[in-house]
């Protein structure tokens, strides 16, 4: 039996491992790599793709996914899910609408702050179902889904709210850009402000820490002291909430509200989310993922059409993308944990 | 003001079913290494998360500086200057160093957190350590070892009074378990008052003015300890001389059952071989890591092998999953037996007949009567503690929950029998119970592989000793030349 | 050395009445009376034996798919494909009908297509095992309907109640008793007997209970999984059989939401999503509940989505109530 020599340099290792840093524990690089290709690809089919105006389109049409991907990365980081986020939005926008159309609510700012509200509150019962009632995530959104696509209905009586019936400012809050004293589009300077907010939020403060804490082992925060159950009630409360912002957004794109608006949403953010590299079982993934995520979901989404491929092709792709994606994410991580060990043992 | 920084008095802490802590008391002085020993299962760990406010007794009193106090939650600890370095790594894999060490109390101006600042103070405390690593790394790339650091950074950063290190050495080499010394020690320069649990005597020996002996939750005593022999100790952690612990009588030795040869599997073990005879007890120990489960779950089917081979009687078999390996007689408990081995939420009886459920029904249809006689069989060959195979396992002790996972396996027909660290967290009485079980097994003509860290069991209870290290076998010992000293040589061959 | 004292452990089951009224199953029963109270009253043509059972025709079709997804929920997992699955085997059957096929050839082959859907969900869980139930059936959720709505685009595929023997498989009935109902408690039988009677079904409970330890006590883990996935996809054809029987034609938009009430249904009847625990009458009663309830309120026009709000409430109310008890004080 030979004896071996001992372990030794292990400042060998420091440089090892910076080099594979930089080649696999980045999904973001990839990430924006295929999205880059994927550009590139579009455009060749269609010389129009890259243009200011198909780009400012796809990202109007896409900001309320995009704003409540935010959200639901923030349920995921801590390890829970939300299905319900379509039947808030639809809610919340609904009821601003009822209200404009009967002329209680005539100022944009006070109809955006409503909706808001609203969906806050739907959160809010929904975390605290999960916090106090300690039912599962995926049950409580579930049946939520169901209770508040149903509310919708009721006090609507099924009706639409049609275009005539919204003020005339707050339909032309998705056209203009006064926000911004005219640069950019008003939706998607909301958008960017939310993003910046939450880079912000999820890398320089406590609270940001907090939530990969949980994710990452709830144990070991547990034993820290992180108060588990308020950081889990207040990230379904903000995830309510920007369903209410997602909600007025999306009157204000379709100048009109429907008792079935958002419906399958949850799915469109979810993948958004997941294609970022936000992992389901919490604790990984980041702001920047999830903005490239739906970047590269609505790029696909607006690009197919262009390029010639039916609208009915459009789910069967997302889904195969989907499908590759989180196989993709699997395969990168086993071989960062192969790397990992290689680097313990060396 | 008080002599001790610390005292518990009367502590007693009850968990459904076993009564964990009973009457235990504590003392610290100030600035002193007090080491806290005792076996598996004698309340170590819970006496510690009582200190640290994870958990909450029942009765008693504790005293921080003379003054009474009752921490709520784990924070409380923390405030009040209480560090606790857990034997199982609670970090945050998916975060940063610096992150760890300060996740809860990082370095922030408005709200906004400094990580220039934070990661310049992280560095700052790893070079105190000699750590090799930056404080950048993602945790979950660092060795058990190097996480270990990052844990005692932690406690540095929260400029502790009490460090409390659950096992400490228990994942270390040589080299780095010196390092641990010595940064225990200048800990300890530098003002706090230390409380360790460990296993190894040369722990003690090495850092400790006193130690603090529990056994079955209750306190023994505490001694100064350049004023104890080893004997005495032993005898106050054990209760009895180690001799009469193990029933170890002669057993005839019949031909090879087992025989691995080369068998690596790439990133965990390489070029292990042994064998083992009917009625013989193989010993497989090594410190944590170097292997031995890896090897046993190989041999059991949970793992593929890269190359080697495995002969059961002679005949080279293919073990594909545990299945393949119950069938040709090959049996195994796991080393975390809750994890592993049962079902809490389950019965007795159903946690016994699992493996085997087909033997207890007729075209796949259950024959439920069968069953459970079945199971009542089993349970009552090893004295279980128990009413009706009807409750629930999660309700059992320690020593009885192990019980049941040796019901289970005897359910099946085997051969040779596999046992990784069977009397881990059980009490002494059950711990004698499991002895003579496994001698009686042994005297029916199984072959048994005892995997164990506990020294007194292998050399107790082995024919022959086998120690591995970092993934190699270093060497093979008979009963008769074996002792503790010429094992740990072996296990530490490595790390010089 | 201590003389043995053998201790005779107990291993007769004791049956006690208080035990059974507990039960879960029984609460369910009581639910399921009230509910057809309420709607004895609301409407007064509501206890006709016939009427009754062709109110299950409204509601059986569906509760097939909930059979085999409470298989999947005590493998602690879950299966959000279902609907889309539903929708892509229509779809195949109503082509390869119109592509001229006989009828009975369409139907294994929806059939076979269901399984292979299921299949594919089982294959990549099984062979990716660090993925998530949830995220995989997302991804094949949205890419089965996708392929159903690349063939068929916004139209139908229809024709199909020219072959009458097909049509009489969902409105055919025995006197009063439709077929369909029939054959499901037939399924809803094997299903239960096998979850609780045999050596598959202790299995099934070991996974979804501890996965780890049924690996180490030497069942295929695996096997089992991709099994149960499979048998979810083909139950998923069968109810495409009887959507598409019923309609007699087919399109990529229906059974939306399917999968969500199947899993309403499972979770009601006392299956924890969390896995391990539940009985199969349980999600019987349970399926007979939500649809009597949702028939009952048709029957005086209660739109559908009220009955969403009743049947979410339902949901999380029962669910919530076992959680919610005075915590014992431990310290």
């Amino acid at each position: 039996m030979e004896l071996l020599l001992l372990r030794e340099m292990r400042c060998v290792n420091l440089e090892k491992k910076w080099v594979f840093k930089k080649l696999f524990a980045s999904r973001e690089i990839s990430l924006l790599l295929v999205l880059v290709i994927l550009c590139m690809f579009f455009q060749y089919r269609n010389s129009s793709f890259l243009s200011v105006q198909t780009i400012i389109d796809m990202l109007k049409n896409y900001s309320t996914t995009m704003v409540l991907s935010l959200g639901m990365m923030c349920v995921l980081l801590i390890g829970g899910i939300d299905i319900s986020i379509g039947s808030t939005v639809a809610f919340s926008g609904m009821c601003s609408a009822l209200l404009m159309r009967d002329g209680i609510l005539s100022s944009t700012f006070l109809s955006f702050a409503v909706s808001i509200l609203i969906g806050l509150t739907c959160g809010f019962i929904i975390g605290l179902v999960i916090t106090k009632g300690k039912v599962l995530p995926i049950i409580t959104t579930l049946g939520f889904m169901n209770i508040i696509r149903g509310i919708t209905y009721l006090v609507s009586n099924s009706q639409w709210v049609s275009a005539y019936q919204i003020p005339e400012s707050f339909k032309k809050f998705a056209q203009e850009s006064y926000l911004t004293y005219g640069q950019i589009n008003n939706m998607i300077a909301i958008t960017a402000v939310c993003y910046i907010i939450f880079f912000i939020i999820m890398k320089w403060t406590r609270l940001g820490r907090k939530i990969y804490a949980i994710g990452s082992n709830p144990e070991a925060a547990l034993i820290s002291g992180i108060k588990i159950n308020r950081v889990r009630l207040f990230v379904y409360s903000l995830m309510g909430a920007l369903c209410g912002l997602a909600g007025a957004l999306w009157v204000s794109v379709y100048a009109s509200a429907q008792g079935d608006m958002a419906t399958g949403i949850e799915m469109d953010v979810i993948a958004s989310c997941v294609l970022g590299g936000v992992s389901l079982s919490g604790g990984r993934g980041s702001v920047v993922g999830v903005f490239l995520g739906g970047l590269t979901m609505a790029i696909i989404s607006k690009a197919l059409p262009l390029i010639g491929i039916s609208a009915y092709w459009q789910s069967m792709i997302k889904g195969a993308v989907i499908i590759l994606a989180i196989i993709m994410n699997v395969v990168t991580q086993r071989v960062i944990a192969k790397n990992h060990q290689k680097l313990r043992e060396a | 003001m008080s002599d001790y920084i610390l005292e518990l008095k009367g502590i007693t802490k009850i968990f459904p079913g076993v009564k964990a802590l009973d009457d235990v008391h504590f003392q610290l002085t100030k600035g002193e290494i007090h080491a806290l020993m005792g076996e598996n299962g004698a309340g170590k760990s819970t006496f510690i998360k009582v200190i640290t406010g994870v958990h909450k007794a029942e009765q008693g009193d504790m005293y921080l500086d003379g003054e009474k106090v009752h921490f709520k939650s784990p924070k409380d600890a923390v405030k009040a200057g209480i560090a606790a370095i857990y034997q199982h790594v609670t970090a945050y894999p998916h975060l940063t160093v610096a992150e760890n060490i300060f996740m809860g109390h990082e370095e922030v101006k408005h709200g906004i957190i400094q990580w220039k600042k934070m990661n310049e103070k992280a560095n700052a405390l790893l070079k105190e350590l000699n750590a090799d690593f930056d404080a950048s790394v993602e945790m979950e790339s660092l060795s058990v070892a190097q996480q270990q650091m990052v844990e005692i950074a932690k406690a540095l950063s929260m400029a502790a009074k009490i460090i409390i290190m659950d096992e400490p050495t228990a994942a270390l080499t040589k080299s780095e378990s010196e390092e641990l010394y010595r940064i225990t020690e200048k800990l300890r320069d530098e003002g706090a008052s230390i409380i360790f649990i460990s296993h190894r005597f040369e722990d003690m020996y090495r850092l400790a003015s006193r130690v603090t002996v529990l056994r079955d939750g209750k306190y023994i005593g505490s001694y100064q300890v350049d004023k104890m022999a080893n004997a005495e100790l032993i005898r106050a952690m054990v209760g009895r001389e180690i001799s009469d612990l193990f029933p170890k009588s002669d057993v005839k030795i019949g031909g090879d059952v087992l025989q691995v040869k080369n068998l690596s599997r790439e990133g965990y073990f390489k070029d292990v071989s042994f064998h083992v005879k009917a009625g013989e007890i193989i010993g497989i120990t090594g410190l944590v890591g170097a292997g031995r489960t890896e090897v046993a779950e190989t041999i059991f089917g949970i793992h593929k092998y890269d190359s080697g081979e495995i002969l059961l009687e002679g005949k080279k078999v293919h073990i594909r999953n545990p299945k393949d390996a119950m069938r040709l007689g090959i049996g195994l408990l796991p080393e975390d037996r809750q994890r592993q081995g049962l079902i809490l939420e389950w019965g007795i009886g159903m946690n016994i007949t699992i493996s085997e459920i087909d033997r207890y029904a007729k075209y796949r249809f259950l024959d439920e009567k069968k069953e459970r006689s079945a199971a009542k069989e089993l349970a009552e060959r090893l004295n279980i503690k128990a009413l009706t195979i009807f409750d629930k396992v999660n309700s059992l002790s320690g020593g009885n929950q192990q019980k049941v996972v040796v019901a289970k396996l005897l359910a099946s027909e085997l051969k040779i029998i596999i046992l990784d660290e069977p009397t881990k967290g059980v009490d002494v009485g059950a711990k004698a119970a499991i002895y003579e079980i496994m001698g009686d097994l042994a005297g029916q003509g199984y072959a048994i592989i005892m995997i164990s860290s506990e020294m007194p069991e292998i050399l107790g209870m082995s024919d022959r000793i086998i120690v591995m290290c970092e993934g190699h076998l270093t060497g093979e010992l008979s009963r008769n030349e074996a002792s503790q000293e010429k094992i740990l040589k072996l296990a530490m061959v490595k790390g010089n | 050395m201590t003389t043995k004292t053998v201790r005779i452990i107990d291993a007769t089951k004791k049956k006690s009445l208080k035990q059974f009224l507990l039960r879960w199953e029984s609460f369910l029963i009581l639910i399921f009376i009230l509910v057809n109270i309420m709607n004895s009253i609301i409407s007064t043509n509501y206890l006709s034996v016939s009427g009754l059972f062709l109110a299950t025709s409204s509601f059986v079709e569906k509760a097939f798919i909930a059979l085999p997804m409470a298989y999947v929920l005590i493998l602690g997992e879950i299966d959000i494909s279902v609907g889309s699955t539903v929708a892509l085997s229509a779809v195949i059957l109503s082509i390869s009908y119109n592509a001229g096929i006989p009828m009975g050839i369409c139907i294994i082959i929806c059939l076979l297509i269901g399984a292979l859907c299921g299949f594919i969900n089982g294959f990549i869980l099984t062979k990716f095992t660090e993925l998530a139930p949830m995220i995989v059936t997302l991804g094949t959720m949205i890419l089965y309907r996708g392929i159903a709505e690349a063939i068929l685009e916004s139209n139908a595929s229809g024709g199909l109640n020219s072959v009458s023997w097909f049509s009489k498989l969902y409105w055919g009935t025995i006197g009063p008793v439709p077929y369909m109902l029939i054959i499901f408690i037939i399924m809803a039988i094997i299903f239960g007997v096998v979850l609780h009677k045999t050596t598959f079904g202790r299995r099934l409970y070991a996974i979804g209970s501890n996965r780890i330890m049924a690996a180490y006590a030497g069942i295929h883990v695996q096997g089992t999984r991709l099994f149960v996935y499979t048998l979810t996809g083909t139950f998923s054809a069968v109810t495409a059989i009887f959507l598409a029987a019923r309609m007699g034609s087919s399109r990529s938009n229906i059974a939306l939401g399917y999968e969500m009430e199947a899993i309403s249904m499972v979770v009601l009847g006392g299956i924890s999503s969390a896995g391990g625990k539940g009985n199969f009458p349980g999600t019987v009663i349970a399926i007979f509940i939500v649809g009597f309830l949702r028939y009952g309120l048709g029957l005086i026009n209660v739109h559908s989505q009220v009955m969403s709000v009743v049947i979410g409430a339902l949901l999380i109310i029962a669910v919530m109530l076992p959680n919610i008890k005075p915590q014992k004080v431990l310290h």
